[in-house]
């Protein structure tokens, strides 16, 4: 389903990625894990095709698409999804309005019929409850006075409602306490599908106790530095990253 | 080029001396005189500094003729706000036009007609107003000099004691293609009594695509307790000059609530002034102008606190596409006696081009000591952060740039109590853009 090959990017002139291979299959859960600063939420915002993000280097490949030649909402209809580490605030633009926007638009694009704001409310009333989220929460401007977590919460609503292929989660876990994160794991667990994938950049294991990861990478600087299975979490978990980071010097020294 | 034009004007004047009651041939003559004492303001002028009135003064426009008579009910409709029955005075070419009005369904204790005949049934209370609140005898005030030399018609409105209208009444002035070349003077006298309540729309708009010029000069005497609300939508053709001046006294306890909704006219020149004179009254003045091509919108409010304990609140926003200009002058002045004074004045500024302009000055005196005065002014572009969040979630790149650009007008116009006239602005807010 995605392919990323040798993807190197920089924001002005400080490089950021460098040198990414990643392959992504249909059903699979992907991890990333790393340290602050070390690239995560570069590549998921390259992936989402963030304007501010040169890419310098390498390809991106999505369903047999080159994606970094399509525009951050044509990737949208086709089915990638970014949840976003730090959602953006819309004042003056109610969540209903934005959410069923979005959905039209998204429909549009894949040949179906747009749906009226009534039916709309139809639809969200069972998206609402996968989130256990409140109708209430619709008529408010987008994130705008949420909490943090009401925050991620609306980012997989968002996801909720626009059913992509590839959804690419940065932090969602970050700032939520144990029962939100439950309800925002199990609510992107009701949302897989076979044919769909999903990557999860997180910075702790804990969030790996509910989705559970078919591998795990290791992010840091700009590269993955090691990949493995859903353990590769607990190691890290239990051991920290800078035994792996120690090795990737000595290795690279070594080279 | 300003003697070629003064002269037009002093002929226009000649016929119209005539006309009325000796009180009005001595007001006519008085603020004719004054227009030819001061003549029109330059750029020199302070209040005229960013726009220019030259364009305006050089069309020398002629008395308009009256409409040809061919509009219909069909051609208003599109002026009206769907669903609503409100009463509403119809005027075109600066002529009532009764068979297009509707009056009824008001509550005993309003009177509601238009000017000419209200100098004939009301000659005391027009008397006793018109003409004394709008200021003309400055170089600043030429056109509404002009205006009280030659009003012919507009609207009068009396709210009687106790009184409340619960709906508005609208006034819709229009011009057709006959109004080429032409100008028209609407004057509007609007008197609430002692804790009355009311509710007027004043709207300008155009049929054809005539060039044309509206220079409509509103009076409002608020009494002691009593609450105007009061919504301006200028709408006129998108080559017509309009300068209109709104002048509004405040007693003891009263409200004034004054909305300007601005997207027409090549050039429009928008004066909002109240004076606040009882103790304990507010103001409060917001407006929205949207413009793209060529366009000018100067708005320029005037909120003098007069008494002690008084509270003014202002809230302009402006968006601003491809060469348009936009002008915000905010003067407050806060006299000595007038302690505890509490304002509040913002003008925020969307641009949506590069070349795009806004001129914004605040101008506050005070010369009170206990005040709590305050002004603030913002210039931004649209948020890439939230345009590209929206990219995201699939909306096209034309569509978020609508969609911003309505939230970023969403705060102004949701202060629009007038739950008919929000909708029908959000619409028209919200296709503003949708074609580019
Ligand atoms: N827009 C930006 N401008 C400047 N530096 C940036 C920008 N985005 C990210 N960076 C820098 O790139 C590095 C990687 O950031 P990021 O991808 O956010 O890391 P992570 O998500 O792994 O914590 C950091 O050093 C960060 O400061
Ligand atoms: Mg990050």
């Amino acid at each position: 389903m995605l392919t990323i090959t040798n993807l190197s990017a920089s924001v002005g002139d400080k490089q950021i990625l460098r040198g990414i291979n990643l392959t992504v299959n249909a059903g699979e859960v992907h991890a990333i894990m790393g340290p602050n600063g070390s690239g995560k939420s570069t590549l998921a915002q390259v992936i989402a095709g963030h304007p501010g993000y040169e890419v310098t280097g390498g390809s991106i490949e999505y369903e047999g698409k080159d994606l970094l030649e399509l525009e951050p909402e044509e990737r949208a209809h086709a089915g990638v999804f970014l949840a976003f580490q730090y959602p953006i605030e819309i004042p003056g633009v109610t969540n209903a309005y934005f959410l069923r926007t979005a959905y039209n638009e998204v429909r549009k694009a894949r040949g179906e019929g747009e749906v009226d704001p009534m039916d709309f409310l139809d639809v969200m009333a069972e998206k609402l409850k996968l989130v256990e989220m409140d109708e209430s929460m619709l008529h408010r401007s987008v994130n705008q006075g949420f909490s943090g977590g009401e925050k991620k919460r609306n980012e997989i609503l968002q996801m909720a409602v626009l059913e992509p292929k590839l959804a690419v989660l940065d932090e969602t876990d970050s700032g939520l306490d144990i029962d939100a994160l439950r309800i925002v794991a199990d609510g992107v667990n009701k949302l897989r599908r076979p044919g769909n994938a999903t990557i999860v950049v997180t910075h702790y294991q804990r969030l790996l106790n509910h989705i559970v990861p078919d591998f795990v990478h290791v992010l840091a600087g700009g590269r993955i530095i090691k990949s493995g299975g859903k353990e590769l979490a607990l190691e890290l978990e239990a051991r920290g990253y800078d035994w792996l980071l120690e090795h990737e010097t000595t290795a690279g020294a070594a080279r | 080029m300003t003697t070629e034009a003064r002269d037009a004007y002093r002929q226009q004047f000649g016929g119209a001396t005539t006309e009325g009651a000796e009180w009005l041939r001595a007001l006519r003559t008085g603020a004719m005189t004054a227009f030819d004492t001061h003549g029109f303001p330059t750029t020199r002028n302070e209040d005229w500094h960013f726009t220019s009135p030259a364009p305006i003064i050089e069309a020398a426009f002629a008395p308009m003729m009256p409409a040809l008579g061919t509009l219909t009910a069909a051609d208003v409709e599109p002026f009206l706000v769907p669903g609503t029955e409100w009463a509403t005075l119809v005027f075109v070419n600066g002529r009532y036009a009764p068979q297009l009005s509707r009056v009824e369904h008001l509550p005993d204790g309003v009177r509601v007609m238009n000017l000419a005949s209200a100098l004939l049934e009301e000659p005391t209370l027009v008397g006793a107003h018109l003409g004394s609140l709008a200021r003309y005898d400055q170089q600043a005030f030429a056109f509404t000099a002009l205006n009280t030399a030659l009003l012919r018609d507009g609207a009068f409105l009396h709210v009687r004691q106790d009184t409340v209208v619960e709906t508005p009444i609208h006034l819709v002035y229009l011009s057709d293609a006959g109004a080429e070349g032409g100008v028209s003077y609407p004057r509007n006298l609007i008197v609430v009594d002692r804790h009355a309540k009311a509710t007027i729309i004043e709207q300008y708009g155009a049929t054809g695509d005539a060039r044309y010029f509206t220079n409509a000069v509103t009076e409002a005497v608020i009494a002691d307790g009593a609450t105007l609300t009061h919504y301006k939508v200028q709408r006129e053709g998108r080559k017509a000059f309009h300068v209109g001046h709104i002048e509004a006294t405040q007693g003891r306890d009263s409200h004034f609530i004054s909305f300007s909704f601005a997207t027409g006219a090549a050039l429009s020149r928008n004066n909002i002034y109240t004076r606040l004179a009882g103790a304990g009254c507010g103001a409060t003045l917001n407006g929205l102008y949207m413009l793209d091509g060529e366009q000018i919108c100067d708005h320029q409010t005037s909120i003098e606190h007069a008494e002690p304990n008084c509270y003014s609140r202002e809230l302009y926003k402006g968006v601003l596409d491809d060469s348009s200009h936009g002008v915000f002058n905010g003067k407050v002045y806060v006299h000595p006696v007038a302690q505890k004074t509490d304002g509040k004045q913002t003008n925020n500024t969307l641009l949506l081009s590069p070349r795009a302009r806004i001129d914004t000055k605040p101008q506050l005196e005070i010369f009170a000591d206990d005040v709590k005065c305050t002004h603030g002014a913002t210039i931004g572009q649209l948020d890439d952060r939230m345009a590209f969040y929206l990219k995201s979630r699939g909306v096209g790149a034309e569509s978020a740039r609508q969609l911003l650009t309505y939230a970023f007008a969403a705060d102004v116009l949701e202060t629009i109590e007038l739950e008919p006239l929000k909708g029908e602005l959000e619409k028209s807010a919200l296709e503003r853009f949708v074609s580019k």
